[in-house]
Order: structure tokens, then sequence, then C-alpha cells
């Protein structure tokens, strides 16, 4: 394992460290391991809450900002933080508006997320959650823990953070929340595999002709293992399955095409040169795009697509302003 | 043979439960690296370590015991293991509030309320390669063996726990983040179920040392 690392046990400690030095709008409660705004939340101000294990960054620590997230409860490299932590954040950002959770769905991140809204309850904080669930790779929910939450998550916080901004309520912004969570699909395409700093070694083996299709943001295998195919053909992997799973006309939308943390952006343009077409020629109108690693899986080489079907609104607040370090523009 | 197990006892099952982690956990990272996350051995160990060290000076009753290790296991663990496992440890102390020492029955009526409390957070049924594989067998294998005290009841239960562990090897996984690789996950281990099958055998070890 060659890593910037002390101590592969203080890894997430030692990071937080960097972010508070580099960010001075942002503030880092080290022991309850959440980034939050420098500044506390405006009256009135409906705040989003999200996080979920470490190693997906900028998710989500560094979509904390204004035009986004509120906090991000920061755990363990692929471990969902715990209640204890979800519950810090949300009581540190409350003014009073309520606080909307922001879960993918993985086992852990729901049952901390339950346990903190429910400790959040008995605390007098009014909380909402959604849960994200977009992955297409996923084709039989019923006899899984069901669609893992991927890149959806990252247009969501954005499009929901301007409408909290905005001074929306509670009730709207956990509906809209539910519409972009349900207006989106992604798929996953991994060349490696990524090496989980306290593991030291890559979590599985892929021989260097071979690629996993389908997988999640976890250094997990994907649904099956095929023959490495020309970036043409993985576009099609990938954009094929999504389109089908609409079912329906996709007509306008927000797409966000992410590197998984070891694949240079080159070839996310070229692999994007490919999806293009391809998404023109099955009726998706791509209004917006972003192209860049947003939702990474350590330094697992791949990329992930997610195609949000967006209406006016949804892309009037993907345009608003937004101060992160992930994402910034606008302002 | 002591029918009656004390606190002091099942602090001693935690300390060895730790320990049985510690000492397989390499183990469990291996097993959840093919059908998982590769994280399950470092977070129980870190967790059970941050549960040792609540452990001086020893909680007065079993019931201030258990509160005491499943909270810690909830706010130090993270992932899906740190809720399945305190909950377990949560729903354990009600039961046995109250008395100094808990015989079989008691001890088993707990265990059934903990494993009662896993099933309802992690909504996972048996035979969903899980660790109520493990779990499950155990407590019918425990209440089988109850009038012969608690010491052949945890044996018995770490037995049906190993065998229900060995029996997930050929499953394919419904519940959390193995359940993502359908088929691919048949031929492998379930690593929360290992981890169950430890936490049965440290306590068969414990009360065996107690005999």
């Amino acid at each position: 394992m060659k890593k910037f690392v002390n101590d592969p046990a203080n890894v997430l400690a030692e990071a937080l460290r960097g972010i508070e030095a580099a960010h001075p709008d942002l503030r880092v409660d080290a022991e309850n391991r959440v980034i939050l705004r420098a500044e506390p939340t405006r009256a009135g101000k409906v705040a989003l809450v999200s996080g979920g294990g470490s190693g997906h960054e900028p998710m989500h620590g560094g979509f904390v900002g204004r035009g986004m997230l509120d906090a991000a409860a920061a755990g363990e490299v692929f471990t969902s933080p715990t209640p204890d932590q979800v519950l810090a954040a949300t009581q540190a950002v409350d003014s009073g508006a309520g606080v909307l959770h922001i879960v993918k769905n993985y086992t852990g991140d729901v049952l901390n997320f339950e346990m903190a809204a429910e400790l959040a309850a008995g605390e007098g904080v009014q909380v909402e959650s959604v849960v994200v669930a977009d992955d297409v790779a996923v084709t039989d929910s019923t006899w899984t823990a069901g669609r893992r939450g991927t890149g959806t998550t990252v247009i969501l916080e954005k499009v929901v953070g301007a409408l909290a901004e905005e001074g929306a309520d509670l009730a709207a912004v956990a509906a809209l929340a539910r519409r972009v969570s349900e207006a989106g699909r992604s798929m996953g395409v991994a060349l490696t595999s990524c090496t989980v700093p306290a593991a030291g070694r890559p979590t599985f083996e892929l021989p260097d002709d071979e690629m996993e299709v389908g997988v999640g943001i976890h250094g997990e295998p994907g649904r099956s293992r095929v023959k490495l195919a020309s970036a043409h053909e993985i576009a099609k992997l990938m954009v094929d399955p999504i389109v089908h799973d609409f079912g329906e006309a996709v007509g306008p939308a927000i797409v966000l095409l992410s590197g998984l943390g070891g694949t240079p952006l080159i070839e996310q343009y070229l692999l994007y040169g490919e999806i293009a077409p391809l998404l023109a020629e099955a009726g998706v109108d791509v209004q917006r795009v972003l192209i860049g690693d947003y939702i990474t899986s350590l330094d697992m080489a791949g990329a992930s697509l997610t195609v949000v079907k967006a209406d006016d609104e949804m892309i009037r607040l993907w345009d608003a302003p937004v101060v992160t370090p992930g994402l910034r523009w606008g302002a | 043979m002591s029918d009656a197990v004390s606190t002091d006892d099942l602090v001693a099952w935690i300390r060895a439960f730790r320990d049985a982690v510690h000492a397989h956990k390499d183990e469990l990272t291996r097993l959840d690296s093919e059908i998982g996350d590769a994280d399950h051995g470092s977070n129980m160990a870190r967790g059970l370590d941050a549960v040792v060290a609540k452990l001086d000076p020893v909680p007065a009753t079993a019931s201030d015991l258990f509160k005491t290790v499943g909270m810690t296991l909830v706010s130090s663990v993270g992932g899906a293991s740190g809720p399945l496992y305190g909950t377990l440890f949560l729903r354990m102390g009600p039961p046995l509030a109250g008395d100094g020492e808990a015989d079989a029955a008691a001890l088993g009526a707990a265990l059934r309320a903990g494993v009662e409390g896993v099933v309802a957070r992690g909504k996972a049924e048996l035979g969903d390669k899980t660790m109520i594989d493990a779990l499950s067998p155990a407590l019918d294998a425990w209440d089988a063996a109850v009038a012969d005290g608690p010491a052949a009841a945890a044996r018995a239960a770490a037995d049906a726990a190993a065998r229900g562990r060995d029996a997930t090897e050929p499953l394919v996984a419904r519940k959390g983040r193995a359940s993502y690789l359908g088929e691919r996950s048949a031929g492998h281990i379930d690593p929360g179920a290992t981890s169950a099958t430890l936490l049965l055998e440290a306590l068969r070890d414990t009360l065996a040392g107690a005999e």
C-alpha cells in the first residue's frame, strides 16, 4: 500500500484536520467528526444534514456550505457514522425550522440515521428523512437490501440545498428531496478495486483484462465481472440500464458523470464523449452536466453515471449560487 | 457446577468476546472483503476496545452492564454492526433487571430479547445470510439444554451457532451489503454470522471456566 498516511487508524481524524485548515468558512467538530458551516444556521432556515462513510470525498463534507449542506457527519472509511454523530450534527444546525436527513440506502447508514432521528425527535428537533436509492445495477430489490444510494445524492444535495437557502419550510424541502430522489438513476463500472487504508490491500482482485459492472461506492465487487471493453462499449453498459429502468421518455435531465477516485479527468471526458450521443439517441435531453470526482470510492478506477429527470424548478435550483469546497458557482 | 451466572461472569464474557474478536480480526475482515467492504474485523475490534475501556469500574448489575455495552457499541462501531450489536445488548438488559445473578432460563430469555431486537431493527430472517443465521439456532439450542444449567446451555448454543455460521456458506445474501452481489455472494461464510459465533463461543468458554 502506498498512501499518504501516518497511521492507518488516524486517516479520518487527520483528514478532518486538513479540511479545517483549508476552509475557513467551515468548522470541524473533531470530537463528533462533523463538518459544519462556520456561520450558524440562519433563523428560520431548514437545515440539511447528510453523512456516511468516508472515502467518497468530496461527498459529503465537501458539499457543506452556502446553497448546499449545513452539516455532514463523517464515519470511518466506508463505515456509516454513528447515531450520536448524526445527532450532534442535527442539534448543531437546527435553527428551530427543522432538519432534513439525506441518507444513502445502505443498511448501516439507514440504521444509524434512523436511530439518530429517533434521538433527535426526543430532543425536540423536527426531522424528516429522505433515503436515496438510485443504483439500477440492483435489479431485485425484493431480495436485497434495496438499491444503493449513489450519484443522485450529489444532485439532490445541490438542488434541495438551494431550496432550503430560499427559506422553504421543512415539508417543502422534504417533498422536493423525495421528488429528486425518485427522479434519479445511476450505474457504475470499476476497472480496479480500491485499498481501504486500515485493510492495507485491495478489497478484491481484478485481473488487468477484466472489469466489474454494476459497482457501488465501497470497493465491493459489482453484479458481474466481464472482459474489459472499449470506452464505447462501456458507455452502452452504463446508459442502457438507466434508460431502460426509466421505462418512459426521460426528457430534460441533469447528468453527473463521476470518477470513482482513480480515473483521470481526460478518461472521464472521453467516456462522456461516448455517453452523450447515446443519451441523446435514447431521448434524454441533457440540460446540465457535471463531470469529475464528486462521489468516489477511494482510489478505485472507474466511473458512475447518474441521470436525474429534471423539471424547470430543479434546473433553476441547480443553477442557484453554491459555495462549498466541492461545488462552487454563481456566488 | 454453578447454576447461576454472576455479573462478574458476564463482564468476563464481554472481555472474552473482545479478545476473540481481536484474535480473529483479520479473518473477519477477510470474510468481509469477499462479500462486503472489508471493515468488519477492524470496526468490531475498535468498538469492543471502547466497551472494555468502560468496564472499569465494573457495572453494578447485569442490566447496567448491557446498557453500557450496547450504548458504547452503538456510538463507536458505525456501519450496520454498531446498531445491530448495540441493540442486541441494549435489549438484553431489561429482562435481567433486579436480580444479582441469572440462571440459565433468565439468561436465555435475555438473549432471546436481544436477538428479537436485532431482527426488529435489521429485518433479517433466518437464511438471509446474516448474524441471525448463527444467533437464531443458538437460542433454540440454549432453550433445549436449559435444564442442564448455563454452562451446558452455552455449549449447545455455541455449537449451534457454529453450525449456523457454516451453513451460511452456500446461501445467497438477501440483506446487507453482500446482497448486492446476488448469486456471487454464495460460496462465502458470512462475517456477521462469524462474529456472532465468537460471541457465543466466548460465553461458552467463560461459563466453562466458572464451572
